[in-house]
């Protein structure tokens, strides 16, 4: 039946009323998904004690180094193999730390030193505290460009395998499989020996391998994402494949992305460290915290100081990034959570 | 299940391929000659090539390289005056073997028994105390432990001996060193993996008939929560043979990892390559007898996940 549209005069219409646009309050404010995870987060102590510890190491890297007048590569054979002495705590004598060694000498007096070393000095007379911020701030150089890196390489991998999919997926999956095959360590101990240990080049050794399981994450998301309907709908709408992996894909793939980075950086860390104590770490004078837990097992027997501080700080770093891991899994994925 | 099999062996002997030429051109590109000596003299250095075959084109080295791994020959030591390599991890992977087994068994029980029991005791201070362990075992690297359990009780203590291999006491340490990541990765995974059949319903059933809790726990519970442990057998193996490397350096431990730390400070570069090949062949075959043990056990994933393997 056809009808002619100027039969439809507006008196024939009368006003809805204003109760369809008015939104529902709610008594809450609304919350977002973020907002979530970070209550879920801050509930769980042990990861708010990791995230804690890493800005506390983060800031002791940054500005440890700066809080004497000593340089991380000043030699003085006068103050060689000093325990540590530090003010105040000099006093409690348990701590270990009034410049007494294990033999009940104090070097301070016999060396007739009158400056204070907080973590002691090594063999050649550097002072450890400045080494050892030094060293860490090495160390999380290379763990977070390794991660950095990882991420880069296997978000783009991964989205790309999983988006287009069909024959691109299989080859791209095929490689994957192969590189899966590949023990990471051996192929990172292999590069090293050609490539001569340097911060660049142990950074890239890792992340030739490395970033083969960020990219099989980021293939799991987007795979289950890329069939649900507001991908569709954007789609519908005419968005590019461009926006709808970037803008639509990769966003809600994040919590398994940061989850997956979180556990790429202590692996970094310890691979690094690993590296050093076969012979393939970095060569002086830069140090990092793997050589510098290197060296203090050459004098372990007399002198213990040097191993303790730099293992203690490397360990510390290490649980409080799994920590950090675990609460941020379970905090975005509360299903996960046992 | 036939199709997959020969599928997965393919998968293994290409990337066993793949290993041996990159391990073949890394080599090649390496710096430093094992006889850059100057006391010998340039018709010297050209005898040494010659017996060693360095001197021939990169292509017919790599084919001679390929032809004897097939063979099993790895090429001879430059460091241990012609000693095959074949020979020198042959001496030295029994040590390796027993401390690593030792370790694996040590820590399996133990992170199983941890595991267990954090699950039977869910969030009570038990349950936290183990993943306290757990947390602890995964973080703090082995080299760090390896390093306080020699100070303190190798040198402080003189409870055990500090190095070398004479003896079970001298295995005592080391297999702490490397069983502390085990022990960890298992009483974790057991744990998630034992909650979550604790909460099925034929538990429940199990219950119900009126069985006692400790053969519900131990013949319903544990061994259909012992199928997945197999999954983290690979990641397992391979963190023990990379840890091997560094504890048998710290202890002074006469195994095959040491040899290997010994060969990369000399370039030693036969030696070098057949250990790496040797290690590489030992990761993939454990992944490919992982693979295929996890059919075998659960028949479930035969049917369901082995197809879909075939398929993907």
């Amino acid at each position: 039946m056809k009808v002619n549209e100027a039969e439809f005069t507006d008196d024939l219409f009368e006003e809805a009323g204003q109760q369809f646009k008015e939104k529902k309050k709610s008594g809450r404010p609304s919350s977002s998904f973020w907002r979530d995870s970070w209550i879920r987060l801050r509930k769980n102590n042990g990861a708010f004690i990791g995230l804690i510890l890493i800005i506390a190491m983060i800031l002791l890297a940054i500005f440890g180094p700066m809080m004497n007048s000593y340089g991380f590569d000043d030699q003085d054979l006068t103050r060689a193999n000093l325990p540590p002495k530090v003010p105040v705590l000099e006093n409690i004598p348990f701590l270990g730390m009034n410049g007494v060694d294990i033999r009940g000498m104090d070097q301070y007096e016999a060396k007739g030193v009158t400056d204070y070393y907080w973590f002691g000095t090594d063999e050649l007379g550097r002072d450890l505290w400045t080494r050892i911020w030094q060293g860490t701030r090495i160390s999380l150089y290379i763990a977070f460009l390794a991660a950095t890196l990882d991420l880069i390489i296997g978000v783009a991998y991964g989205s790309i395998s999983a988006y287009y999919g069909g024959r691109v997926d299989n080859v791209m999956q095929r490689i994957i499989e192969v590189l899966m095959g590949v023990p990471n360590l051996i192929v990172v101990i292999l590069l090293i020996l050609v490539l001569k240990p340097g911060i660049v080049s142990i950074t890239l050794a890792m992340v030739i391998t490395g970033w083969v399981n960020m990219a099989r994450i980021v293939r799991g998301q987007v795979l289950k994402l890329k069939g649900q309907e507001f991908v569709l709908a954007s789609r519908t709408l005419g968005a590019k494949d461009q926006r709808l992996i970037w803008g639509h894909l990769i966003p809600n793939s994040l919590g398994p992305i940061i989850i997956t980075t979180m556990f790429t950086i202590p692996t970094a860390i310890f691979t690094e460290a690993f590296l050093s104590f076969i012979g393939l770490g970095l060569q002086p004078p830069i140090a990092s915290l793997g050589t510098i837990v290197n060296d203090g097992f050459k004098m372990l027997r007399i002198y213990p100081h040097m191993l303790l501080f730099s293992s203690v700080i490397i360990s510390l770093i290490m649980i409080s990034f799994n920590l950090l891991g675990d609460g941020l899994r379970d905090s975005f994925d509360p299903k996960m959570k046992k | 299940m036939k199709k997959y099999i020969v599928s997965r062996v393919g998968y293994m002997i290409f990337t066993f391929l793949l290993i041996a030429t990159f391990t073949f051109f890394l080599m090649q590109t390496l710096p430093g000659s094992p006889f850059n000596d100057e006391r010998l003299t340039e018709v010297q250095k050209q005898v040494l090539y010659e017996r060693y075959g360095l001197n021939e084109p990169m292509a017919i080295q790599y084919v001679k390289y390929l032809g004897n791994i097939v063979k099993g020959d790895f090429g001879v030591s430059f460091q241990f005056d012609g000693r095959a390599v074949t020979s020198i991890i042959g001496e030295r992977i029994g040590v390796s073997a027993v401390l690593g087994a030792q370790s694996l068994i040590v820590g399996t029980v133990l992170g199983l028994f941890l595991g267990i029991i954090a699950a039977l005791r869910h969030n009570t201070f038990i349950d936290y105390g183990a993943m306290i362990i757990a947390v602890l075992g995964l973080s703090i690297p082995n080299f760090v432990l390896a390093g306080l359990l020699q100070y303190w009780i190798g040198v402080r203590l003189q409870w055990l001996p500090v190095a070398f291999w004479d003896g079970f006491a001298y295995s005592i340490l080391p297999t702490i060193a490397l069983s502390a990541f085990v022990v960890a990765t298992m009483a974790r995974f057991m744990r998630t993996e034992m909650l979550d059949v604790l909460g099925n319903e034929y538990i429940t059933t199990a219950r119900a008939k009126g069985i006692s809790e400790l053969k519900v726990v131990l013949k319903h519970g544990l061994r259909n929560a012992m199928i997945p442990i197999i999954t983290i057998l690979g990641p397992l193996t391979v963190a023990l043979m990379t840890g091997t490397l560094v504890v048998e350096k710290i202890f002074s431990v006469p195994g095959l990892g040491e040899q290997f730390v010994k060969s990369i400070l000399t370039n030693d570069y036969p030696v070098i390559m057949g250990v790496t090949l040797f290690y590489s062949f030992l990761f993939i075959l454990v992944i490919l007898i992982v693979d295929l043990l996890y059919g075998v056990i659960d028949p479930r994933i035969r049917l369901a996940g082995g197809g879909q393997r075939e398929g993907k």
